[in-house]
């Protein structure tokens, strides 16, 4: 933790890598504030987006995206396919360094610290902002060694200390009363939802600050999502939430806060690029959103 | 009106299957298959068969002494053995396995996991297809030209012919096996906010064993068997030399190929015998390896 405000401090001052200045608030939806480069950033703002675009090679898949993700609270990326939320999920722990070819421009600071900023490094990142696919990809481990991995891979060596990082993490994800009994076993032979929640203890036994989830229930029957969300409530406490979801009803359940993006379409170039439409507390997107493609969209109207 | 619908129920469809050209066509592709198969079988059966019956005749016969005394000096001399060639077999491949397989592994995750598709791994991966079309008979004068010639006959020069000849094949299968591990794995474990080198050792490497261990074993069992590099590079010992370094040694397949071109009965039998033994060695170190793959398999 002490190493994380040491970063903050360090790189809140340097300026945004890129060149975007363009129009900086032009097209800002939802809410307007001072430009990003005098605000001072507040104790609970934990990403602060500004204008941020992600290329993947030539091709720009999201535009013009400012927002600010506040800290203990669950933040829900919802919009039709192909509009970019969750290259901007991938934007927030560095996971667009391994795609060939992906760039990020822009500026998104996590807790003041400029994450695409010089000298930092990708592997520091993700250690503290942790991530759950859509798709459950447990190790193919043992249970035990699944949840272990992160720690001992931190350098944690001694076998008690694991224990105890290993139960209090599948106690977090609700699954330690399943599994107590064949940690040994391998992760494989779970069901889906079991793997998932498998997933959720081995990200949060690493210790992170925030963790992004990736649709993570599109997968599983609703059992296993209702088991997820429970989860998800009682992780707010200890731990920020970001989580990219097709599932209109499950943001509405779970989050604090909803961000609906879109896909635009150039007008001369025909290029199509996911943006940010309007981000606001969920009760107001779902009750009285202030832009009408969301309202169409959370309606089942959306063409 | 309501009569002609209930007829109409009563009637049980015609299920059984027609024939038509569909059916005939389907029949003469299952009978080329099939007959395909039994074709492809035979000459290994055969090849089976003949070394079996011919190898158990010498070596069972002199059951322990076959596989333990040194060669005798006079070919025509009946009876065993042909130890030194086992040893030699064992020393020469072992050592060549010892060389090709780390560096072809480690190369193949460089080329894979580094270099991708940079102007150095291309050319390396180029060279390495080149180099799988070399015959081994000149891959034997090259190391008799470079070593041999310097250092004299020993059992290490056989091996650096052998690991030249496996590289290509281990860094092949090796970056196909990578290739096949999936991306999901690699990102679950940088999420976890693991580095690459850590992520490449404990999570991509493990998912490729399997496939890695059996490339490096085909690569093994075709060194095995090679003749042409070893006649340049090991010489030709009766004795035992378990020295890696020094002296002529021997190998089965050097000594099938001089006992059996011999014009004597008895060297003819003992080249089945050592015919034998080689199969039944691969097939050990086969069987070995992948029952040590299957245990690690069934431990994660």
């Amino acid at each position: 933790m002490l190493v994380a405000d040491e970063i903050g401090t360090e790189r809140r001052i340097k300026p945004s890598t890129a060149g975007s200045v363009s129009s900086p608030n032009s097209t800002a939806p939802g809410e307007s504030g001072p430009p990003p480069s005098l605000q001072r950033p507040t104790a609970n703002v934990v990403f602060e987006l500004s204008d941020l675009e992600v290329y993947y090679s030539a091709f720009r898949a999201v535009s013009k995206v400012t927002m600010e993700i506040l800290k203990n609270e669950i933040t829900a990326f919802i919009g039709p396919s192909g509009c970019g939320k969750t290259t901007v999920l991938r934007s927030f722990n560095r996971m667009h360094d391994v795609t060939p070819g992906a760039r990020v421009a822009g500026g998104l600071r996590y807790r003041g610290a400029e994450l695409y900023g010089p000298n930092v490094s990708a592997t520091e990142v993700r250690r503290r902002i942790g991530m759950v696919f859509q798709k459950p990809n447990p190790f193919p481990k043992s249970i035990y060694d699944n949840v272990a991995f992160g720690p001992r891979s931190s350098g944690m060596k001694a076998k008690a200390d694991l224990d105890e990082v290993v139960e209090k993490s599948l106690r977090g994800a609700a699954l330690w009363d399943e599994v107590k009994d064949r940690l040994k076993a391998s992760a494989l032979g779970m069901s889906g939802g079991q793997q998932q929640r498998l997933c959720i203890a081995r990200t949060i036994a690493v210790g992170p600050e925030v963790v992004l989830m990736d649709e993570p229930c599109s997968a599983l029957d609703p059992i296993a999502t209702a088991r997820i969300e429970e989860l998800m409530r009682e992780l707010k406490s200890t731990f920020t939430i970001v989580i990219v979801t097709h599932n209109m009803q499950q943001a509405a359940r779970v989050s604090d806060r909803t961000a609906f993006f879109t896909t635009e379409i150039e007008a001369k170039s025909d290029r199509r690029t996911g943006t940010l439409v309007e981000y606001d507390r969920t009760t107001k997107i779902f009750s009285n959103p202030a832009d009408e493609r969301t309202e169409n969209y959370i309606s089942g109207r959306f063409g | 009106m309501t009569e002609l619908v209930e007829v109409a129920l009563a009637a049980p469809p015609d299920l059984s299957a027609k024939r038509s050209w569909r059916s005939v066509k389907n029949g003469l592709m299952t009978t080329l298959m099939v007959s395909s198969a039994v074709v492809v079988a035979l000459p290994l059966v055969a090849v089976v068969w003949a070394v079996l019956v011919r190898g158990l005749k010498v070596s069972v016969e002199n059951f322990p002494a076959f596989f333990v005394e040194e060669i005798p000096a006079i070919a025509r001399r009946a009876g065993p053995g042909m130890g030194p060639a086992i040893l030699g077999t064992l020393l020469v491949t072992g050592a060549a396995t010892c060389i090709a397989v780390p560096l072809g592994v480690m190369g193949a995750v460089y080329l894979h996991e580094y270099g991708r598709n940079n102007r150095f791994s291309r050319l390396v991966r180029f060279m390495a297809t080149v180099m799988t079309g070399v015959p081994s008979i000149v891959m034997g004068l090259f190391i008799y030209l470079m070593w041999t010639m310097r250092f004299g006959y020993s059992a290490f020069g056989g091996a650096l012919a052998l690991a030249c000849l496996m590289l290509p094949v281990v860094i092949g299968a090796t970056e196909q096996m990578l290739k096949l591990v999936p991306s999901h794995l690699r990102e679950a474990s940088y999420a976890l906010g693991i580095s690459k080198s850590r992520t490449i050792v404990h999570v991509v490497l493990p998912a490729a064993l399997p496939g890695i261990v059996s490339g490096s074993l085909l690569a093994v069992a075709r060194a095995a068997g090679e003749t042409a590099p070893l006649l340049f590079a090991v010489g030709a010992a009766n004795e035992y030399n378990p020295h890696l370094f020094e002296e002529a040694n021997t190998a089965l397949s050097v000594q099938i190929f001089g006992n059996a071109t011999s014009a004597f009965v008895a060297a003819q039998d003992r080249a089945w015998g050592a015919a034998l033994t080689l199969v039944f060695l691969t097939f050990l170190v086969t069987f070995v390896a992948r029952a040590f793959t299957a245990r690690v398999a069934r431990r994660r």
